[in-house]
């Protein structure tokens, strides 16, 4: 009673000195303001999103190792040139069994571990093709089950030779790969065997291994990634059924398949190609399915040692045409003027970096963001990461012909102390791979950008959606219950309902196109990518017919031809929106890029009817610059300008083959890319499209 | 006085030797050592130590003992424990090369860790509670943390796939328990020499922790004596396992390599342990080619077969016993002393090679698929090169494996998926299924536990069992330190119930408890590897953003909630109208006014906010240059410093 009553009393004060004028709370005062000036916010943060990419290079941190266990480089190397000669002379043996044609080169690989006390065997696989299958998108690493039909003219043949641990309790276990194609391998991927088994021999020896080591000799005829993969698929998810492949063959495999607990950590090593200059130098390649990486950690570890302790000149991936380009430089060197400026403002602010510094970053940066969005790995460690095991490739590019013995040798050294010390940092470890960042992008071997900057470019992009959305609905719906007074009355909120359907049909139409491909893979007999992508395309084009015949579907129906666009365009931006930002969430490059081509696209959209029909010069600019972007927009022609500017020569009358094959690989890689650019990217264009050529 | 003392002094010599005549005539408390060496087939060498100590059934001797460690007769007497073994084990017991099939490697091949067992003689309602006091007991005395094994999600209770069949038994393993000589001190303390004197002076710590497999057991069992009145004996067996690797210096890889116990120690034997009924030094040699087998009767044969063309040894052994494909070389360290030591060593002249008895079936398990959802586990048996394995029943050659398992409760094992894969045919379970008993793990209270036997044809290429599980979730709290190692699955058990090993000597033992020991058949039983499930952790390091985020995400719910329940806008809004008509008169006034003179229409509010706000800007100005030269000379003077 007492608190009703001290309530009452609260009422009173409030009403007493309550202000006169109605004041909306300010968040809502805050929203109302932005969704009001919104083409003046929509251009701001746009451009400032814009801005804070270009602006990444320079917030790039100094990597630094995180996981104190790890001590790179603490432990003095134990690899004696002895063990550097073992390898020395493998190589020499394989040369000379190459020679002679004495049969199977994994027989004498073979020999060599079982003589440095490694458990030995062999692994046969087939180079089975990629199958889409739209229902196993997200599902995990298939299960190799052997098709029926094995044919024993085509398989590979793993080697693997496994060194336990001395005192280990055999929980853990790192992989050493190597590439190596035994048929017709080069002189350049014998080193690459070399430098394994100097290391190999010297670990057979040593007692602080706590974890067993693994060392597959992959059987790179068939592509680097398949025997990876399928021995990978063997080690995790064997099928315990018979295998025809088994009998194929004079090498007895016969089930001794070996395992050697979970799998902490893992390296690619491949030798190739001379490198330009004196020096030998190492790539460093991360990135996995959909944009995956492995901790920044054991980047760091690699890194650390091939700079400081061998001497390697590391780099990792950029994109070549980007070094060269001036406007690059021009934004380069007028950050390198700011930060100078801001310099002699405080010394303490250090954000300004040279500009070729920034050019360089930006090359690297611009190429992680591009193998990222693709989503396809760049290397056989990409098969790793489907097991939640962290993997890098490494690959060497010696600075010398391979002949030279003499550099050969201390090639050999310094190889296998990389690999001695990396393997020996992990071996310290004693949990998994946690500590470091596993979302982020490098922008040089020792520079990266983490999640929390890089995804501030992403949200000032995406920010003016929903204000320009929430702004043409406001205007959309004065504008429909101007036209039309009576009906509408009735069912103010549900005026994007109509707008909605459109936009979902053709969200479907967009999800329908998505699964053709595999149709069209089913149509028996052999047909080009360009006939396919033919196929393809005019099946496409039929059902965006249907679609648009269906009544109350399409966009451009009788029905609704006093349908104000505004709406339609609102609800547009809304769901490309809702995509992107749960694109963000699977594939963060993706969506950056999807982003920096959907927003100004989705932004600029509108009718050009009225806007050649007014002929003033803004209007006109604004549907030509709307015409510009919806037709680089479109998935194809984009794909043509990245080729472009990635330095792939520009193709002809092939791009729809091309385009194709590309989206092939998308989809057996597994990429959701490709559902992205099926299922948010697509629709959104054909509504921006349908915007551009709204009859109003 | 003095006569007092001396008649004293001899009525208690008196009172011994009567004591001694009372009991001596019967059993006495014994002590034995005695290490048996054994070169392995990949050029290592184990050495196996053996200390065995038995207290006769008795009631008189009560709380004395004269050789018997105290601390293990009461802990048989408080927790009436009936048999229990308790092993250490670092390393990995190679089945392919150091063998599988003989008596020393089915006993003395344990689990990574801890593993330990025990048999209660109490009621069946006291079983756990005297397990869970043993393990703190047992923690005590090693110096590990044996007292993990306490929790009801640690251990489980065997029926019948562990060997012994008993539903007082408790079984539970520590896989990741680190073994170091801070067990093996109080392991040693319980010998009457320690490491002092005898056959454990040889026990250096480091070389004995450089080995490739260490593994120290401690096995007790008591003996009814069977007769009234007379409480029970207990036998206690303390072994040392360890498999070496000889320096080598050879260049020749081929070759074995030369030892001697001073190279593989470090140390050498200067006489037996004083209390110590025997003591000897066993070498056993498998896989001697068949001539040497046929004629050993004469003398110069004999001394042949230690001084041959392909080894040497550097001591005349005192007796060659023969087995049926190897040979046991003994040697009685009585005779060593500090001037003449006793190294024992073994020179190989010819590269020579062997092959060990290897179980009728190779185990493996691991896991299988990814992700941190759902898995299965695996044990795949293999067929090896075993001389013995026949067994007819019913007219068909068969093999019989037991298997035993315990699933930690997180991993979440349903059983109605196993699948039995025999020669990579898919089974059906009855037929090859003979028993299965299933006891299901209870969320965060006990561990689940299989067992169950298989019966598999011999001429058997390979046999998969998997069984697939969910990973489960554990609570914060439940989380060890180290949680981002993963989770341990303890080792699994495949036993051969069928197969028996033994050593079986044509020659007269004597009085050796080793070889006693091992002429016992036992069934053959190997241990699986241990396996780690990553479960999928939290991110530990970041409890305040953790924080900071649900505080934000509950102060929007709650605000948001309260407002849409207690507010009522349209309400607030038409009562805030009428209090703007009513009192708003001089401020409409002085607005119409400034409209005439604009020459526009009234707007109602938007003016006078408008009014409002260009009051106000003049001070909003100032509070931002105040607050902007404040950030300006505050950094300035930060900087300066």
């Amino acid at each position: 009673m007492a608190a009703d009553n001290r309530y009452e009393e609260e009422e009173e004060v409030r009403t007493d000195d309550g202000s006169p004028i109605t004041k909306p709370r300010p968040i809502v005062r805050l929203g109302i303001f932005l969704v009001a000036h919104s083409p003046v916010f929509s251009v701001v943060f746009s451009a400032a999103g814009v801005l804070a990419l270009l602006l990444l290079p320079l917030l790039a941190k100094n990597t630094y190792i995180s996981e104190n266990a790890l001590m790179p480089g603490s432990a003095r190397s134990m690899l004696s040139n002895r063990d550097a000669s073992d390898g020395s002379k493998l190589v020499k043996d394989i040369k000379n069994f190459r020679l002679n044609h004495e049969g199977q080169v994994q027989r004498l690989i073979g020999k060599y571990m079982s003589e440095m006390v490694a458990e030995v065997y062999y692994q046969k696989f087939q180079p089975e093709g990629n199958q889409f299958h739209p229902l196993h998108f997200f599902s995990g690493p298939a299960s190799y089950t052997l098709l029926g039909n094995v044919s024993c003219a085509s398989y590979g043949v793993n080697v693997v030779g496994i060194i336990r641990a001395p005192r280990g309790d055999g929980k853990e276990s790192i992989v050493l790969v190597t590439p190596y194609d035994f048929i017709n391998g080069g002189d350049y991927e014998d080193l690459s065997l070399g430098i394994v088994s100097s290391l190999f021999s010297l670990l057979s020896r040593v007692t602080w291994l706590s974890k067993d080591i693994i060392w597959l000799v992959a059987d790179s005829r068939y592509g680097d990634y398949r025997p990876v993969a399928a021995w990978l698929a063997e080690y995790h998810t064997p099928s315990f059924k018979v295998s025809d492949l088994l009998k194929c063959d004079e090498l007895n495999t016969a089930d001794n398949f070996r395992r050697a607990g979970t799998v902490a950590a893992a390296l690619i090593l491949k030798v190739d190609g001379r490198s330009e200059r004196f020096e030998d130098i190492l790539s460093i390649y991360a990135d996995a399915s959909n944009g995956q990486m492995p901790n920044l950690d054991l980047i760091n570890v690699v890194n650390y040692l091939a700079v400081h302790r061998q001497g390697f000149h590391v780099k990792v991936e950029k994109v070549v045409s980007l070094l060269s380009s001036s406007w690059l430089k021009i934004v380069g060197e007028i950050f390198e003027a700011v930060g100078k400026v801001a310099n002699t403002l405080n010394p303490d602010w250090k954000f300004g970096i040279p500009a070729a510094e920034y050019i360089e970053g930006s090359a690297t940066l611009a190429s992680s963001l591009y193998s990222q969005a693709l989503g396809i790995p760049t290397g056989p460690h990409g098969a790793f990461r489907d097991y939640q095991v962290d993997a890098i490739t490494l690959k060497i590019s010696p600075g010398f012909p391979p002949d030279s013995k003499a550099r050969q040798h201390d090639f050999f050294l310094r190889g296998s102390q990389l690999l001695e010390g990396t393997i020996r940092s992990v071996n310290n470890l004693l949990e998994k791979f946690h500590q470091s960042f596993f979302l982020y992008v490098l922008t040089s071997p020792s520079k990266f950008i983490s999640v929390g900057v890089y995804m501030i470019a992403f949200a000032l992009l995406v920010a003016s959606l929903p204000m320009v959305a929430a702004s043409l609905y406001v205007d959309g719906c004065k504008a429909l219950t101007k036209s039309t007074h009576n009906s509408a009355e009735n069912f103010k909120s549900w005026k994007w309902l109509d707008a909605a359907k459109q936009v979902f049909a053709l969200h479907l139409l967009g999800f329908i196109v998505t699964l053709l491909p595999y149709f069209i893979c089913q149509v028996p007999g052999q047909h080009s990518p360009r006939n396919r992508s033919i196929m393809w395309g005019t099946t496409s084009s039929l059902l965006l017919v249907t679609f648009v015949t269906i009544p109350g579907c399409s966009p451009f129906s009788s029905r609704l031809h006093g349908t104000n666009w505004a709406i339609l365009k609102s609800v547009t931006i809304s769901a490309a929106f809702i995509g992107l930002c749960l694109m963000s969430i699977i594939n963060f490059a993706t969506a950056e890029i999807g982003a920096l081509l959907l927003v100004p696209t989705c932004l600029l959209a509108q009718p050009i009817k009225p806007a050649l029909r007014s002929r003033r010069v803004k209007s006109l600019l604004g549907a030509f610059c709307s015409m510009v972007l919806v037709t680089i927009g479109f998935p194809v022609i984009f794909f043509a300008i990245t080729k472009g500017l990635v330095g792939e020569g520009l193709v002809g009358l092939s791009l729809g083959g091309e385009f194709w094959t590309w989206l092939e690989s998308l989809w057996a890689w597994k990429s959701a890319t490709y559902l992205y650019i099926g299922m948010v990217h697509l629709p959104c264009w054909l509504l921006c499209v349908c915007i551009l050529f709204h009859p109003s | 006085m003095a006569r007092l003392v001396r008649s004293w002094i001899l009525l208690l010599i008196l009172q011994s030797f009567l004591v001694s005549i009372a009991f001596g005539s019967k059993e006495v408390e014994e002590f034995s050592e005695a290490l048996l060496l054994k070169p392995l087939p990949d050029r290592k060498v184990l050495a196996h130590f053996h200390f065995e100590n038995r207290a006769p059934p008795s009631n008189s001797h009560g709380r004395h003992h004269h050789l018997f460690p105290k601390a293990i007769s009461q802990l048989v007497q408080k927790f009436r424990v009936k048999e229990m073994e308790l092993s250490f084990t670092q390393g990995r017991w190679n089945h392919e090369h150091w063998g599988g099939f003989d008596p020393l490697s089915s006993m003395n091949a344990k689990p990574v860790g801890v593993e330990l067992w025990a048999v209660f003689d109490v009621p069946l309602s006291q079983v756990d509670t005297s397990w869970k006091n043993l393990t703190h007991a047992l923690s005590g005395l090693f110096c590990a943390s044996i007292n993990f094994l306490e929790s009801s999600t640690s251990y489980a209770a065997p029926t019948w796939g562990f060997g012994t069949n008993s539903d007082k038994l408790r079984y539970g393993s520590l896989p990741r328990e680190a073994v170091c000589t801070e067990n093996l001190t109080p392991w040693l303390k319980l010998l009457p020499c320690r490491d002092k004197d005898g056959i454990s002076a040889l026990m250096n710590r480091p070389s004995v922790y450089r080995g490739f497999y260490h593994s120290q057991r401690l096995h007790l069992s008591t003996v009814e004596s069977g007769q009234e009145g007379l409480g029970s004996g207990i036998v206690l067996e303390q072994t040392l396992t360890v498999v070496l690797q000889p320096d080598t210096t050879s260049v020749e890889r081929n070759t074995q390599p030369s030892w001697s116990l001073n190279s593989l120690f470090g140390r050498k034997v200067v006489g037996r342990c004083v209390l110590a009924k025997s003591s000897n030094v066993y070498l056993q040699l498998e896989g001697l080619s068949g001539h040497e087998l046929k004629n050993v009767d004469s003398e110069i044969e004999a001394h042949k077969l230690w001084k041959n063309a392909d080894f040497e040894l550097s001591l005349k052994p005192d007796r060659v016993l023969r087995e049926i494909s190897s040979f046991l070389f003994i040697f009685d360290i009585e005779k060593s002393s500090d001037s003449e030591p006793f190294d024992l060593g073994l020179t190989w002249k010819r590269p020579s090679k062997w092959l060990c008895q290897l179980a009728p079936l190779h185990a493996s398990r691991f896991l299988m698929g990814s992700g941190n959802e759902r898995g299965a586990i695996a044990i795949l048996l293999k067929e090896t090169e075993s001389q013995e394995k026949l067994n007819l029943t019913n007219g068909r050659c068969t093999i019989k494996v037991n298997i035993f398992q315990i699933f930690p409760w997180y991993v979440k094992v349903y059983y109605h998926t196993l699948q039995i894969f025999v020669d990579q045919q898919k089974k059906t379970d009855s037929e090859v299924l003979k028993k299965i008993n299933v006891s299901p793990s209870t969320d965060k209270v006990s561990s689940g536990m299989m067992e169950m036997m298989l019966e598999l044809p011999c001429e058997v290429k390979s046999a998969a069992i998997s069984i697939e599980y969910d990973k489960g979730f554990l609570h914060i709290d439940e989380y060890p330190p180290d949680a981002n190692q993963g989770f341990d699955i303890p080792s699994a058990l495949i036993s051969f119930p069928d197969h028996h090993a033994s050593l079986d000597f044509k020659e007269e033992l004597g009085n050796s408890p080793l070889l006693s020991k091992f002429k016992e058949k036992s069934s053959v039983r190997s241990y699986t590897e241990v396996l780690l499930v990553p479960l999928t952790t939290p991110d530990f390091s970041m409890p305040y953003n953790v924080i900071t985020i649900t505080c934000t995400i509950f102060a929007l719910y709650f605000g948001s909630l309260l407002n849409v329940i207690r507010r009522r806008i349209g309400e607030e809004e038409r009562f805030l109208k009428s209090q703007g008509k009513k009192k708003g008169g001089l401020k409409q006034l002085l607005s119409r006014f400034i409209a005439k003179i604009r020459g526009r229409p009234i707007e109602e509010s938007s003016s006078s906010s408008e009014l409002q706000s260009s009051v106000l800007s003049s001070k909003l100005i100032f509070k931002i240059i105040l607050v902007a030269g404040a950030a300006a000379a505050w950094q300035y003077f930060s900087t300066d410093k």
